[in-house]
């Protein structure tokens, strides 16, 4: 019973809370460009004060937080009435209508971001349909925008907003729509008084499954956005694999991670409620 | 109620055209004769043909399937022990670490993950002389990602059942191993294959954290198509996104098959 627990345990902590450390000691060394690896330990603090005096780093943190706000109310005003559908179909339509949501997920993340790249370009699908309805002369770009950023998230993340939706709103007890239209409720006044609390479980669990990705974001800004297009993953992975300089993209993390503690601790705390109340 | 059937039926409609219509696209370019993937030139088994002569393709994939069967039976055999413990052993010192560990890697950005992967295995490179970066790196960090899912499915699946059965084994005599290969595993069996099955498929796909853990001339099929996507549209990646579309679907049909004979 022992082996149970401490192999998973070990194995947790050596590849995945002993990282972390590294990465905050690592955060606090100096970048060394011509030894490997580029490090030289040490004790500073100057990485977190460049990222806290440059400007750019503090655009990268607000406009990923902003986008990946947009994008998951997006996704939220999005899933939430196709959940409610398939919850509110036949019985068993529901698991083809659930499959179809969860099916793109299980192709690839990467394939389905580059389905966007021909779709959005200039010459791109979405253009050329555009002109043919007369909607537009002047064919706009949208790849190469936060507009395709936000669009990539939406796409990429629906399943994660859908499921948890759909896992509340299916087991809510219709009963309680019946009474209070018998009562006299409107059917919009019995949304807003009854479904959508008791559906705010869901609400925050989609919300959360796609914020937290989202703000950490890196394929999606770096294949649809343009230059202008700044995000903390993508500021990350071109100090890392651009400049080079392991200690300030070590710095990026750890302030990446702070950003985020809040939203992860609040997931977590959710997951184990429903854990207890499923036991 | 009319108006209501008809909305969710204008919804699920846009819903999935919005879902679909960018793979359809995708897998109608991938038999386009032009190397335009916005202009149609006529049906073409051009890129088809080009694609299954990619060595290096072909290579990156042949690699990158033997990671995910790798990765995802370690982390199968990881998750059933931590689902176990999360569903069946409320106490013990640390649970409520343990608990927080597993879930973490769900909603850690990947970004910090591959970084700190990779400062590991450097680290461990400089001290302990090993393993270096490659085949073993990119499975160990596909592992303690995707154990994660594997321990919530199984553990989702022991809270649902039954529990008088171990316990009536138990009283007839059976020991704790025997209880567990006897009555718990059959049990949790769909919950397993289903977690391997989701480990397979992140691990397949993964690109952000094998870029960092990779070493120089290690490349899976995601760093392959990255590199080729980042410099425009190239229709041989159209047509390795219809065979693995097609592959998703035939998978997902069966399993779900097999689940109603169940």
């Amino acid at each position: 019973m022992r082996s149970v627990i401490a192999l998973p345990f070990l194995w947790l902590i050596v590849f995945f809370l002993l990282p972390f450390a590294l990465v905050l000691a690592i955060a606090l060394g100096t970048n060394a460009p011509d030894s490997a690896p580029p490090v030289t330990l040490g004790l500073s603090l100057a990485n977190f004060q460049l990222l806290f005096s440059d400007d750019l780093y503090l655009a990268a943190w607000l406009s990923s937080l902003r986008i990946a706000a947009v994008s998951t109310l997006g996704c939220l005003l999005l899933g939430y009435p196709m959940a409610y559908a398939i919850a509110r179909a036949a019985p068993e339509r529901r698991p083809l209508l659930l499959m179809l949501v969860v099916l793109p997920f299980w192709t690839s993340f990467l394939i389905r971001i580059y389905a966007w790249m021909g779709l959005l370009s200039q010459n791109g699908i979405l253009n050329q349909f555009l002109r043919w309805t007369g909607l537009v002369d002047q064919p706009g770009t949208i790849l190469g925008t936060e507009w395709a950023v936000h669009i990539g998230i939406v796409y990429a993340y629906l399943p994660f907003m859908v499921l948890p939706l759909y896992a509340t709103l299916e087991k809510l007890d219709g009963g309680l729509l019946e009474a209070a239209a018998d009562l006299g409720a409107k059917p919009i006044a019995a949304f807003f008084t009854i479904t959508l609390p008791l559906s705010l479980p869901g609400v925050v669990a989609g919300c959360l499954l796609v914020f937290i990705p989202a703000v950490g974001e890196f394929v999606i800004p770096d294949l649809l956005g343009g230059t202008s297009t700044l995000m903390i993953g993508k500021v990350l992975w071109d100090e890392f694999f651009t400049n080079g300089d392991w200690p300030l993209a070590s710095a990026v993390a750890i302030c990446l991670l702070v950003l985020l503690v809040g939203p992860i601790a609040l997931f977590q705390r959710q997951q184990a409620k429903s854990l207890e109340r499923a036991q | 109620m009319i108006g209501r059937t008809r909305f969710a039926f204008t919804v699920l409609c846009f819903g999935y055209a919005f879902l679909y219509l960018p793979i359809a696209l995708v897998i109608v370019y991938s038999f386009n004769a032009s190397r335009l993937v916005t202009v149609w030139a006529g049906f073409s088994l051009h890129w088809w043909e080009a694609l299954f002569h990619n060595e290096a393709m072909l290579a990156a994939a042949w690699l990158s399937l033997r990671v995910a069967l790798a990765s995802a039976t370690l982390a199968a055999l990881l998750g059933l022990a931590a689902g176990y413990v999360l569903a069946r052993i409320p106490r013990f010192f640390g649970r409520a670490l343990f608990g927080s560990l597993v879930i973490a890697p769900m909603v850690m950005p990947e970004v910090v993950m591959g970084i700190s992967m990779l400062l590991l295995f450097v680290g461990a490179e400089r001290f302990l002389g090993g393993p270096g970066r490659g085949f073993l790196s990119i499975v160990i960090s596909h592992t303690t990602f995707s154990l994660a899912f594997v321990a919530i499915v199984v553990q989702a699946r022991l809270a649902d059942f039954d529990r008088s059965l171990e316990e009536a084994a138990m009283d007839l005599g059976a020991g704790p191993w025997t209880t567990f290969r006897t009555i718990t595993l059959p049990l949790i069996a769909p919950a397993l294959v289903s977690g391997w099955l989701l480990a397979f498929t992140l691990s397949l796909d993964d690109l952000i954290m094998t870029q960092f853990v990779a070493g120089a001339d290690t490349q899976t099929l995601p760093m392959k198509v990255y590199s080729s996507v980042r410099l425009g549209v190239d229709p041989q990646i159209n047509v390795l996104a219809t065979i693995i579309v097609g592959v998703a679907a035939t998978a997902l049909v069966i399993s779900g098959r097999l689940a109603r004979r169940r």
